[in-house]
């Protein structure tokens, strides 16, 4: 799983039916203080996760592990809402 | 698999159910000295009890799901095995 921060929202009309209402939020993976690194992904939000939130995401064939995504074609997905990270003792991010 | 370090803990109280009631530790992949960091942090769920700066073995992919604990769960990465000592070259290079 890695720690992402939701950092935007898709809009998409047509699309494969099965994903039809479900809502795809933009993510960029972070650091364990929450600092964005790498590139932009998206992943299916179960969880109603919003904009600036820091959330895990699973990918590859265990986004497809939810009542949501399961045989839809979907490779990541929001499973969990950080309240807070601590690294060796120190709580490195805490929820606003 | 991959050798890695518990650096720190997530807690998450808004989370898939399938999920609820796990240990999320935060790892980050090492060398097969146990020393130098490798890449970005990654969660993963604890199977083993590990503790914080324990050298672990991580499972990824859907090979994580293959446990009682988290099959068929949204997981892509488990700690499967807490690490006593490893070798390489017929030398020990990290001792518990």
């Amino acid at each position: 799983m890695l720690i992402s921060k939701v950092i935007g929202t898709t809009v998409s009309t047509i699309k494969e039916p099965t994903l039809e209402g479900r809502k795809l939020l933009i993510l960029r993976q972070t650091d364990v203080d929450g600092v964005p690194v790498g590139k932009p992904y998206v992943a299916v939000d179960t969880l109603d996760a919003g904009i600036g939130d820091l959330v895990l995401t699973a990918h590859g064939s265990s986004g497809r592990q939810t009542d949501i995504t399961k045989n839809r074609p979907v490779d990541a997905v929001i499973m969990a809402v950080i309240d807070h990270l601590s690294v060796l003792g120190e709580v490195t991010y805490k929820k606003a | 698999m991959k050798i890695a370090r518990i650096v720190g803990s997530t807690i998450s109280t808004i989370k898939n159910r399938r999920i609820m009631n796990t240990k999320l530790l935060i790892c980050r992949e090492t060398d097969a000295f146990g020393k130098k960091e490798l890449g970005t942090s990654y969660v993963a769920i604890d199977l083993v009890d590990a503790g914080i700066g324990d050298l672990v073995l991580t499972c990824h992919g859907s090979a994580a799901r293959q446990t009682p604990v988290t099959k068929e769960t949204p997981t892509d990465a488990v700690i499967m095995a807490v690490l006593d000592h490893l070798e390489v070259d017929g030398e020990i290079t990290f001792r518990n």
